[in-house]
């Protein structure tokens, strides 16, 4: 099970997971992910220090926002991976393709440098 | 030979009328003979063993056109009779009006004459009691018990016995025959109380069988006064005043008859409510049985309707049918025209049934007050409503209406809550049912599914005499997402691939077929692992949804050179045994999975790798399924127990490699837990 708070104070919209995405649980992910781009936030981070867990399709979830975020030029960055969901991210090859950093900080300076 | 039904009843009746004649005719004969003093050497008991006969004759007669009381034929039983009765009587009053028209000529002195007539009185007489007593007797014997069915039997034998008591020869008042007499009439009058058939009778069968029964009560009368004067006013050879046994088969049906007017009478007032509780039951059987014979939820609807009308006594009644959204999709009426409920609706005085009627309640409570009172224009002055309730969702309204006040009383409520009670579990059992059917269904075309993806995965892998395989795949659900097979491009060189679709399930199947075609489709070109990998990416974006993604390696294999070279989509490391060293590791290189990056940049973020083998050495593909499996802790399989597991089977031929894998694996975590699709694939070198 997994629980999706939104916090979208301050201009950045962050997701912050906490549990685990299965297949099922997926659908959660999304609709937050969805909302997000409807309302075509610019800035959106995701931390993932309480996601124990993520299967391929709760991979799949960040992978479909990819275009979108491309399209809608939305700066997106993921960080607190635990090392098990770093190493599926590194296995598949998200870390090239989303910004993967470790702490709320570092999502946050990276944000701030590349609004500036 | 056996006699049918039909032979039985005509030959007896044969038999009847010819011991009948003979009685006649000896009975004429002996007289005859007394008169002018001749004697013929008649034994005194011929005539009466003629009658015996006779009376045998009818009995069987009866016993096979009388057929077996049951609740629907009551009244045809006692019409039978009736008709018998009349009959007979008819015949022996035109015997009479004969007689009486000869009267006061020198024939009607004539004892020959009146012997003669009186003979044909003993037959139409003794007609009419035997089949009295034998519908009497199935009337008696309806829902018997054992009990009832054993001193029925008693009572029969006594009536025999007391048929062949007359061949003492005693005759009426002496006390032999008094004492037998009073013991027939006793057996006689306890079974006169056996009358369960009357309780079944309706409000007018109940006066047509009072009918009945009375004109038999006249007949038997008329029959009685008739012998007795016969008896009186004539010499006779042949008295039946004096045979015990139509005696107390007389006194018999005289007493049931006059016991079941009595009791028809008194059970009068009583009827209509016991016709009431018997439709209720009736209308309850047909509720709870409504189902299994193929009918839909409407009929149940229907029947529910008509049964709750009978039941407390409605004048109009409609019911409301309701969809999930209590949108009313379908109103049924009986007696009630389709425009007049709204105003009914609007003249209902009771808060509690306007929101039964709106849906306004906590489904899984029913107000506890479902009548009130009407004041409007339209002629009814009663209400009683109620929902039908399925699965804790208001799925309809019976509303039942009534032109006096006051019309429902708590018992009618009561009666109409088992009623729907009754349509609520019916309507449940039908949807339970279909429900049942439908996944039936679905099982069957999930099997089809799996037998069809089993068939894609290669059911042989085509080894030559340098490279043995080995392979192991399951499942989570019926269908999965893990990919595997085998090409060999030529007698040097082989093409390996495992992947792995994201998700699982039907989609992931679906997904992995369309990875089999691509592979086999691009396999046949042949490309180096890499070129391979972006044009089957290539293919995926363009018919993969937004969301999947599949892990790929492919492994190229020349054993001329014995060289391997592979590219990782974004699937699992692969893992190599040295022989020489005898240890195993993964190989760590880069690669992105099918289907993420769906542009030319995707060849930047493949590589092309590969290595040498020696004879002896082992490559191990596998899916995530296998690394990612947990314990009862949480703790994944990993990499490393992976690594030690294959390092302990190494020595082994590849088969026996692959099982001890997988049973290593199942020490580990419980096979039953396992919620992925996992495969794994050992290829050892010769």
């Amino acid at each position: 099970m997994v629980e999706i708070e939104v916090n979208s104070d301050q201009g950045v919209y962050e997701l912050i997971i906490n549990g685990e995405i299965d297949a099922s649980s997926s659908i959660h992910l999304d609709n937050a992910m969805s909302i997000a781009v409807e309302q075509h936030k610019k800035q959106i981070m995701v931390d993932c220090r309480s996601l124990r867990y993520i299967s391929s399709a709760g991979l799949g979830v960040f992978i479909s926002y990819l275009e979108d975020f491309k399209n809608n030029k939305t700066q997106f960055v993921i960080f607190g991976l635990n090392d098990k969901v770093k190493h599926v991210f590194e296995l598949i090859g998200l870390d090239s393709l989303f910004i993967v950093v470790p702490t709320k900080d570092d999502a946050i300076s990276y944000l701030n440098d590349s609004q500036a | 030979m056996r006699l049918s039904n039909k032979g039985v009843t005509r030959l007896s009746l044969l038999f009847a009328f010819i011991f009948w004649l003979l009685l006649l005719v000896v009975d004429l004969l002996t007289l005859f003979g007394q008169t002018h003093n001749l004697n013929f050497g008649i034994p005194s008991l011929l005539p009466k063993g003629m009658f015996i006969l006779f009376i045998i004759n009818l009995l069987i007669h009866f016993r096979y056109t009388i057929t077996k009381a049951e609740s629907v034929n009551f009244l045809d039983l006692l019409w039978k009779v009736f008709v018998t009765g009349l009959f007979t009587t008819v015949l022996s009053l035109m015997i009479r009006f004969v007689f009486s028209i000869i009267g006061t000529s020198a024939l009607a002195k004539n004892e020959l004459i009146v012997n003669f007539f009186y003979h044909l009185n003993i037959g139409l007489i003794m007609i009419f009691l035997i089949s009295t007593f034998i519908a009497w007797k199935r009337l008696i014997l309806y829902q018997k018990s054992k009990l009832l069915l054993r001193s029925w039997k008693f009572f029969e034998y006594a009536l025999v016995g007391g048929m062949f008591f007359n061949l003492l020869g005693y005759s009426l008042f002496e006390i032999p025959f008094n004492i037998v007499f009073g013991i027939l009439i006793l057996l006689g009058i306890v079974h006169a109380f056996n009358l369960k058939w009357v309780a079944y009778l309706n409000f007018r069968q109940k006066w047509k069988s009072i009918l009945f029964l009375s004109l038999v009560l006249i007949y038997l009368s008329y029959f009685f006064i008739n012998l007795v004067r016969y008896s009186d006013e004539n010499p006779l050879v042949f008295d039946l005043i004096n045979d015990i046994y139509v005696l107390s088969i007389l006194a018999f049906i005289f007493l049931y008859s006059v016991f079941a007017v009595l009791v028809i009478f008194f059970n009068l007032p009583t009827s209509s409510v016991f016709e009431k509780k018997f439709a209720e039951v009736v209308s309850f059987q047909r509720l709870s049985q409504s189902i299994p014979s193929g009918q839909n939820e409407d009929q149940v609807y229907e029947i529910l309707l008509d049964s709750s009308i009978s039941a407390v006594f409605a004048d109009s009644a409609w019911i409301e049918i309701m969809d999930n959204n209590r949108h009313i999709t379908k109103t049924l009426t009986r007696n009630l025209d389709h425009n007049k409920i709204e105003s009914i609706k609007s003249a209902i005085q009771s808060e509690e049934i306007k929101k039964i009627l709106i849906s306004d309640f906590e489904p899984l409570r029913v107000p506890a007050k479902t009548t009130g009172v009407l004041n409007g224009s339209s002629s009814y002055r009663s209400i009683l409503t109620y929902p039908v309730v399925v699965t804790s969702q208001h799925m309809a309204t019976l509303v039942l209406l009534k032109e006096v006040s006051d019309g429902f009383d708590r018992e009618m409520a009561g009666i109409i809550e088992t009623f729907v009670n009754q349509a609520n579990i019916s309507i449940e059992n039908f949807r339970l049912l279909n429900a049942a059917l439908k996944t039936e269904r679905y099982k069957e075309e999930l099997k089809i599914a799996t037998r069809v993806q089993k068939s894609l995965l290669p059911e042989k892998l085509n080894t030559n005499e340098e490279v043995e395989i080995s392979a192991f795949s399951k499942a989570a659900d019926e269908v999965g997402g893990d990919y595997y097979d085998i090409y060999c491009n030529d007698k040097n060189r082989l093409t390996l691939v495992i992947g792995d679709v994201s998700g699982k399930g039907t989609s992931a199947a679906f997904h992995m077929s369309q990875m089999k075609g691509i592979f086999h489709s691009l396999v046949q070109q042949d490309l180096s692992p890499k070129e391979f990998m972006v044009l089957a990416n290539s293919a995926l974006s363009r018919c993969l949804e937004r969301s999947s993604f599949i892990t790929l390696s492919v492994y190229s294999i020349n054993f001329e050179t014995k060289t391997v070279e592979f590219t990782r989509a974004g699937h699992c490391p692969t893992l190599f045994y040295s022989r020489k060293n005898k240890t195993a590791k993964f190989f760590e290189t880069k690669g992105m999975g099918l289907g993420i990056l769906r542009n030319s940049e995707f060849k930047n973020y493949v590589e092309l790798n590969g290595f040498q083998y020696d004879s002896g050495d082992i490559v191990v593909l596998y899916t995530d399924g296998i690394t990612e499996a947990t314990n009862a802790n949480n703790e994944e399989y990993g990499y490393s127990r992976l690594k030690e597991s294959l390092e302990k089977h190494a020595h082994e031929p590849p088969e026996l490699i692959q099982k001890g894998l997988i049973n290593d694996l199942y020490s580990f975590s419980d096979e039953r837990t396992l919620s992925d699709d996992y495969s794994i694939l050992i290829v050892k070198f010769k």
